[in-house]
C-alpha cells in the first residue's frame, strides 16, 4: 500500500479539475432533478417550486412497480445475452491476426455511429411482416405465410443486445487481448481440452472484465427507451419510455424526475451487489 | 546432417523425430529434423533465436502441428495427438502461471482437471511443494512470489502428474544471472533424481553445458551437431558450432601436407584429422588452448604464430589478449591471471598452441 500524504496546493489544483467536471456533468443535474422531484405539478401547465412527497408516493403504484421490475429484468437479461454473445466473439477476435483484429474492431466500432433510432427502425423492418426475414423463409419454402416478429418481447431484447454489443466487445477486448497465450497453452499441456481451458482459465482470469461488461450493458440498456418504444408493444415498454412519456407528453416533469432518480438509485444498488459478489468470488478463488 | 546418437537406446521410452518440418505462412521454421533422444536424459536444443528450437519443442508438446514428419514417443506415433492428451509437463518462457489461482491451485490444476480426489490432490501438492523447496507457501498468491519461487511453482506444476516428457522452453530466462546459475543446478539435480526424459530449449551455452546429457545444436531450422555437451565443445563439427558454443578462433588456410596447414606466412601442424593436400581447411582454436609467449621458441613441437598485441582485457577470473598475427581477424588468447605475461597493446608477442588443439571444422562456403 502506498502512503498518501495530504495534498499540497498543487495537489488540490489537480483534484479541482475532476471535482469541477463531476459537479458540472453529474452533481448539478442530479441536484436539479432531486429538487424538481419534490416540486408541485400544475395540471395542464408546468410546475412550481414546492416541497411535497406526492411524486415519490406515486412510485408505489402498481403500474410503476410493474414497469420498474420489467425494465430491470429485461436489462439484466440483455446484459447476460450481451456477454454470452460478445465474449466468444471477442475471444475468437483476439486469436486472429493483428490486421484482422483491427479491421473487425473498426467494423464493430463503426456501429456506434448509428443512432438508436436507426438501429430500432432497421430491426423493426427486418423483423416485420412486410419486408422482414420471414419473407425469405417463405420464399425458401420453410414457412407458408410471412409473420411479424416485431413488435414483441424478443424483438426488444434483440434490439437492446444489438445496441449494447459494440460496448460489450470494447469492454472485454483489452483484457482478452492481454491474456497471455502461453497461459492457455499451459492449461492444455496440463491435460485440459480447449473447452475446459476456456472454462477453467480464460473465463476465471477475465471474470472481472466479464462482470464489468455485464454491468455496462445493464446500465446502458436500462437508460434506453427508443428500442423498446419501437420494437415493443406497450407491455414491453421500459421505465425509460414511461419517464419520457411523463416528461414530454404529460408535462409531469416532477414525477418523471422522481422516477429517473429512483432508476439511478436502483441501478447503483444492483451494481454494488454484483461487484460485492465479484470481490468475494475473487477472494475465494485466490484462497483455494 | 543426420544425428544418430550411439548412446541412445531409442526403442524404450525415448523420443524419435522423423523428417520433421514446420512452415509458417512464408517462413520455414524447421526444415527437416531427425533425432533419436534417449529416455531419462536431459537434452538441450541450443541455438540462436530464430533457429527453430522453440518451434521444434512446441511440435513435441503438441502446441504446433508439423507441416510434415512424424513424432514417436516410446514407439507410439503421437503426431496427431492434441497437447492435452500427450502426457507432458512443460515450463514456459513466461512461466504462464494461472494468475487467478493460488500456488497450490496452480500445482494441483492438472489433477483437478483429471478429477483426482481432493484429499489426494492436497497430499500430492504438499509433496511437490517439498520437492521444489516451497514448503508452506501453498496458500500464497502467484503475484506474491519472487521470480525464483515462481519458476519453482511452474516446475512443480509441470511435474505434478509425473509426465512422460518434461519440456522446458528457456525456463530460466526471466531470472537474473546468479539465481539462474543456482536454479540450473537445482533443476538438473531434480531431473536426475526423478530420471524423467527432459528436453530444454536454450540459447545459453553455459546453461546447456551445466544441465545437459546431450546437446543438439540448431541453426536455421536444421540440426547442426548432436553430442555430449563437452564433446560438442571440444570437437565442434562446424564453424558455426565452434563460434556459437563458447568462443573460437577460426583459422583458414591451405593444407600443404596431411598434418600441415599453411596460414598466411605461418605453417602450423594439425593433430587428429588427416588433411587432403591442397584443400582449403578451417580449424577452430579455443582461446584457452592458446598461450602467450614472449619469444618464438616453442616447447615440444607446439605451433607458434608471432604478431602484435592489439587489445588486452583483464576480467579478474581470466584475461583475454587479442593478437594480430597477420591473418585478418586477431587471434584471441585467454587464460587464468596466473598465466598472464606483461604485454601491452603494440608489443610484439607470440601465440603458441598444441597441434591437437586445432580442430578441423566444416565451413559451408
Amino acid at each position: 500500500m502506498s502512503e498518501r500524504s495530504t495534498p499540497d496546493a498543487r495537489g488540490w489544483g489537480v483534484l479541482a479539475y475532476p471535482v469541477a467536471m463531476l459537479a458540472v456533468f453529474f452533481l448539478g443535474p442530479f441536484l436539479i432533478m432531486l429538487a424538481t422531484s419534490f416540486y408541485h405539478r400544475i395540471p395542464g401547465g408546468f410546475y412550481e417550486p414546492a416541497f411535497e412527497l406526492d411524486n415519490w408516493k406515486r412510485l408505489g403504484s402498481d403500474l410503476f412497480v410493474d414497469r420498474a421490475m420489467f425494465s430491470i429484468r429485461v436489462s439484466l437479461l440483455a446484459g447476460i445475452v450481451g456477454i454470452v454473445v460478445a465474449f466468444p466473439f471477442t475471444y475468437f477476435l483476439t486469436s486472429m491476426r493483428r490486421r484482422w483484429q483491427v479491421t473487425l474492431l473498426v467494423v464493430v466500432l463503426s456501429a456506434l455511429s448509428l443512432s438508436e433510432v436507426i438501429i430500432g427502425f432497421t430491426w423493426s423492418v427486418i423483423l416485420g411482416r412486410a419486408a422482414g426475414i420471414s419473407n425469405i423463409l417463405v420464399w425458401l419454402g420453410l414457412m407458408d405465410e410471412s409473420e411479424a416478429y416485431a413488435p414483441g418481447f424478443w424483438a426488444v431484447l434483440l434490439g437492446l443486445v444489438a445496441i449494447a454489443f459494440p460496448y460489450c466487445v470494447l469492454a472485454i477486448y483489452p483484457s482478452l487481448s492481454r491474456l497471455d497465450r502461453e497461459v492457455t497453452e499451459a492449461a492444455q499441456t496440463l491435460g485440459a481440452s480447449p473447452w475446459r481451458t476456456f472454462w477453467t482459465v480464460v473465463v476465471p482470469v477475465t471474470r472481472p472484465t466479464i462482470v464489468a461488461g455485464f454491468l455496462l450493458v445493464f446500465v446502458f440498456t436500462l437508460g434506453s427507451y427508443l428500442i423498446s418504444a419501437i420494437l415493443g408493444r406497450p407491455e414491453h415498454w421500459t421505465l425509460s419510455v414511461f419517464i419520457s412519456d411523463q416528461a414530454s407528453f404529460n408535462a409531469n416533469v416532477p414525477f418523471a424526475a422522481a422516477m429517473a432518480l429512483f432508476l439511478t438509485v436502483v441501478s447503483l444498488v444492483i451494481v454494488a451487489i454484483v461487484l460485492w459478489f465479484e470481490r468475494r468470488a475473487t477472494a475465494r478463488a485466490r484462497g483455494n | 546432417m543426420t544425428a544418430d546418437v550411439q548412446t541412445a537406446p531409442s526403442a524404450d521410452g525415448g523420443l524419435r523425430l522423423r523428417e520433421l518440418k514446420k512452415r509458417f505462412a512464408d517462413v520455414e521454421a524447421v526444415r527437416g529434423v531427425d533425432l533419436d533422444l534417449p529416455s531419462g536424459k536431459l537434452v538441450s536444443f541450443l541455438g540462436p533465436s530464430g533457429c527453430g528450437k522453440t518451434t521444434l519443442l512446441r511440435m513435441i508438446a503438441g502446441l504446433e502441428r508439423p507441416t510434415e514428419g512424424r513424432i514417436f514417443l516410446g514407439g507410439e506415433d503421437i503426431t496427431d495427438r492434441p497437447a492435452h492428451r500427450r502426457d507432458i509437463g512443460m515450463v514456459f518462457q513466461t512461466l504462464a502461471l494461472f494468475p487467478h489461482l493460488s500456488v497450490a491451485g496452480n500445482i494441483g490444476y492438472a489433477m483437478r482437471i483429471r478429477g483426482v480426489a481432493k484429499e489426494q490432490i492436497r497430499r500430492r501438492v504438499e509433496e511437490l511443494l517439498g520437492l521444489v523447496s516451497l514448503e508452506g507457501l501453498g496458500d500464497r498468491r502467484v503475484s506474491q512470489l519472487s521470480g525464483g519461487q515462481r519458476q519453482r511453482v511452474a516446475t512443480a506444476r509441470a511435474l505434478a502428474l509425473e509426465p512422460r516428457l518434461f519440456l522446458l522452453d528457456e525456463p530460466l530466462s526471466a531470472l537474473d544471472a546468479n539465481l539462474r546459475e543456482q536454479l540450473q543446478v537445482e533443476l538438473r539435480l531434480l531431473q536426475q533424481k526423478l530420471g524423467i526424459t527432459t528436453i530444454m530449449v536454450t540459447h545459453d551455452q553455459r546453461e546447456a553445458m551445466t544441465m545437459s546429457d546431450l546437446v543438439v545444436v540448431m541453426r536455421d531450422g536444421r540440426v547442426e551437431q548432436v553430442g555430449e555437451a563437452l564433446d560438442v565443445y571440444r570437437r565442434p563439427a562446424t564453424a558455426f558450432v565452434a563460434r556459437f558454443v563458447g568462443s573460437s578462433n577460426l583459422l583458414r588456410g591451405t593444407a600443404v601436407a596431411s598434418d600441415r596447414l599453411r596460414l598466411g606466412d605461418h605453417d602450423v601442424r594439425v593433430g587428429g584429422t588427416a588433411l587432403t593436400v591442397g584443400a582449403e581447411v578451417t580449424v577452430s582454436l579455443r582461446p584457452e588452448e592458446a598461450h602467450l609467449r614472449l619469444d618464438e621458441r616453442a616447447a615440444d613441437g607446439d605451433n607458434v604464430l608471432s604478431g602484435t598485441v592489439v587489445f588486452m582485457r583483464d576480467l579478474g577470473e581470466l584475461f583475454e589478449c587479442y593478437v594480430d598475427v597477420g591473418l585478418g581477424d586477431p587471434v584471441i588468447v585467454a587464460g587464468s591471471p596466473r598465466e598472464r605475461i606483461d604485454v601491452r597493446p603494440g608489443d610484439r608477442t607470440s601465440v603458441a598452441f598444441a597441434p591437437d588443439a586445432c580442430v578441423v571444422v566444416e565451413e559451408p562456403s
